[in-house]
């Protein structure tokens, strides 16, 4: 049982400030991800959790207790560094042990742990290895060792596989999502990776600038994110955005003109919206559609075919717009294509780039890595609470 | 090809050159080791490669004073300096170089600006306090003063030494329940061990050779081996084969040591530039 929160958090640096006001809740045994560009302050969040950074102001509670003035150590929590920042003169099983070791646990209670754990993560041929004798995954591996032989009540990661290459990345995360639902434990992610976000997070924290853009779980920020940097940084490739000019607003949604001279009506809500305000489409390329009748034009720049889907990059007027279209599509470069969306599909943004928010919730948008899995283990764990 | 004997001839000019100047700083230190197996004659005759050798000179300086008294004082001083110094020095470097503010490349400026004071502007001050205190020709005495000496060098080695540490490793064992002093003997020493070991190394040489300070605060009792060549060109007038004999003896156990140590010594020295 371990839930965090975080009572309006602030961090200076001098004069910069870095981290501006953050609340927020994480829940036990949630998989809580913090994402955003470099620079956002996910990291200098992660470490006043960990508390190897101290927080200017506000309140870091684990569990409802104040945790400003505990040291690291004692707060229950263990972290996964980026450079996994193992030992070098140890070896894999002095590594894994050295919390216990400095906690004066015996030598054979201390084995035990470590194997206990190397099990978990396939280390036991390694552990009299040194760290520079392995490789970059089972460095990695070591350091999650390391963490889980302190059995903690909540994991922190920063940015663990950003220093793996994309095959090993892929599979750490799907281990690292195994080992979430093995060990029960609550864990925060960081990383700059949004697709790392989407596969293994309950929860998604999207910052930037120190500032919390939205929380939600990766559905909803899919489906229905808050403002036009939500929308570009979830999702790839890239969310295209079109000026488009106001035409109407009705109970039922927004109607709009496209650059073409299409018309289209958006179900959502646009009751505040002044008679001249100026408007921003968002539109994923995985939802336009190529259509003979569509309402948008453009010519054909560059065609990108990755076998399964073809990547259209299309100029229209002074815009490149990106189409995700099916693996075999016929066309080639200089072609002119229509094209079109389904109007649900489309978000519409104001002049200070907050969506519109929509009138139906999409179905998915409460889906949680939770709800994934077999409905049997759902409906136990549930019964069980 | 032709580029290939250029260079060639290039690399054949450098050695050249390398081995000269290094014959040039070396060559004293060889006369001195031969003037030692020479006659007190044969010293002061036309200079000579060509001599039959001879430990005369040898038995006559250690028939005169006990070379090991001075050596054993010179052991002890140049090594407990050293441990004086690191103990001080790892502290302060640790807090420079993990936990920096705004004053602490000045600190490390002013410490190392102390070097550049000539050391004769203070000795009279310092003989005045020694002599109160009773430290005068005591080991203690020269221990301090040559901690004092060497401490900005080996803060500064240090300092830059950690500096390379990555403190990832450090903020590991802090979130592993280390304290600072655990943080520093697991982790940081053994990581930083052969820039302890040059630093200390260094700092073991300069002590040994130092020989302002202890000409002036020693006489009989605590005077390590530089106070015994000295004592060796004053009185009855220059006996060269007896003081280079002496001289060679004095040289001779730090020479030995910085020989074996030299990789280390480099590699320590040219460890912080290299960046």
């Amino acid at each position: 049982m371990a839930t965090l929160q975080l009572n309006n958090i602030t961090k200076r640096f001098g004069d910069t400030e870095v981290i501006k006001g953050i609340d927020l809740e994480v829940e036990d045994r949630e998989f809580v991800v913090f994402v955003g560009p470099s620079g956002c302050g996910k990291s200098t969040l992660m470490r006043m959790i960990a508390g190897l950074e101290s927080a200017t102001g506000g309140d870091i509670l684990i569990d409802g207790q104040r945790m400003n003035d505990v040291g690291p150590a004692d707060r229950g929590l263990a972290m996964v560094f980026q450079s996994y920042a193992l030992y070098p003169h140890m070896t894999v099983e002095g590594n894994m042990g050295f919390s216990m070791r400095l906690a004066g646990v015996s030598k054979e209670e201390r084995r035990a742990k470590v194997l206990e754990a190397a099990k978990i993560l396939q280390l036991e041929p390694l552990l009299d290895r040194k760290p520079k004798a392995l490789s970059g995954g089972q460095r990695q591996r070591v350091a999650i060792g390391r963490a889980i032989v302190r059995n903690p009540s909540i994991f922190l990661f920063d940015e663990p596989l950003s220093n793996l290459d994309a095959a090993l990345r892929v599979q750490m995360r799907i281990e690292l999502a195994r080992l979430h639902d093995e060990l029960d434990a609550t864990m925060i992610y960081v990383t700059h990776d949004q697709i790392e976000a989407m596969t293994m997070a309950d929860k998604i924290v999207v910052l930037r600038d120190g500032v919390v853009e939205q929380v939600g779980s990766p559905m909803a920020l899919y489906h229905h994110p808050q403002n036009r940097f939500v929308a570009g940084f979830i999702g790839s490739p890239k969310m295209n955005f079109l000026d488009v000019t106001l035409v109407g607003v009705k109970p039922d949604g927004v109607g709009i003109r496209m650059p073409g001279g299409g018309e289209r009506h958006v179900p959502v809500d646009g009751q505040h919206l002044g008679a001249n305000a100026t408007l921003e489409l968002g539109i994923r390329p995985e939802h336009l559609v190529l259509e003979e009748q569509g309402p948008l034009v453009g010519k054909i720049q560059v065609l990108e075919r990755l076998g399964g889907q073809t990547s259209l990059y299309v100029q229209m007027a002074d815009q490149l717009v990106t189409i995700m279209a099916d693996g075999d599509v016929a066309y080639r470069v200089n072609d002119t294509v229509h094209f079109g969306f389904a109007p649900e599909r489309a978000h519409l943004f104001d002049a200070d780039g907050q969506a519109l928010p929509s009138l139906q919730q999409h179905p998915l948008a409460r889906l949680t890595r939770e709800d994934n899995r077999a409905n049997g283990d759902n409906a136990s764990s549930e019964a069980s609470v | 090809m032709t580029s290939l004997r250029s260079t060639n001839s290039k690399k054949l000019l450098l050695t050249v050159f390398g081995w000269s100047v290094a014959l040039v700083i070396f060559f004293p230190i060889l006369w001195m080791v031969l003037t030692g197996f020479k006659t007190e004659t044969a010293a002061i005759a036309d200079p000579s490669f060509i001599f039959s050798p001879t430990l005369e000179s040898y038995q006559a300086v250690q028939a005169r004073s006990g070379y090991l008294r001075f050596a054993l004082n010179s052991v002890a001083v140049a090594f407990g300096s050293t441990l004086l110094a690191l103990l001080i020095a790892i502290p302060s470097a640790y807090s420079m170089a993990f936990l920096p503010t705004k004053r602490t490349k000045g600190t490390l400026l002013w410490m190392l600006s102390t070097k550049m004071l000539p050391p004769v502007g203070v000795l009279v001050p310092i003989y005045l306090i020694f002599r109160d205190v009773g430290l005068l020709d005591t080991r203690t005495g020269l221990i301090i003063i040559y901690t004092l000496m060497n401490l900005p060098i080996v803060v500064w080695m240090l300092y830059t030494f950690f500096k390379d540490m990555p403190k990832d490793i450090l903020e590991a064992g802090r979130m592993d329940g280390a304290t600072t002093f655990q943080e520093v003997f697991f982790l940081l020493l053994p990581l930083t061990l052969p820039g302890i070991a040059s630093t200390g190394l260094l700092s073991v040489i300069l002590s040994w050779n130092e020989a302002f300070w202890s000409l002036n605060l020693t006489s009989s009792k605590a005077a390590p081996l530089t106070a015994y060549i000295a004592s060796f060109s004053s009185p009855e007038g220059l006996f060269w084969a007896k003081l280079s004999a002496a001289s060679t003896m004095a040289i001779a156990p730090i020479l030995i040591f910085g020989w074996m140590t030299q990789k280390q010594m480099v590699r320590g020295l040219t460890f912080g530039a290299v960046k």
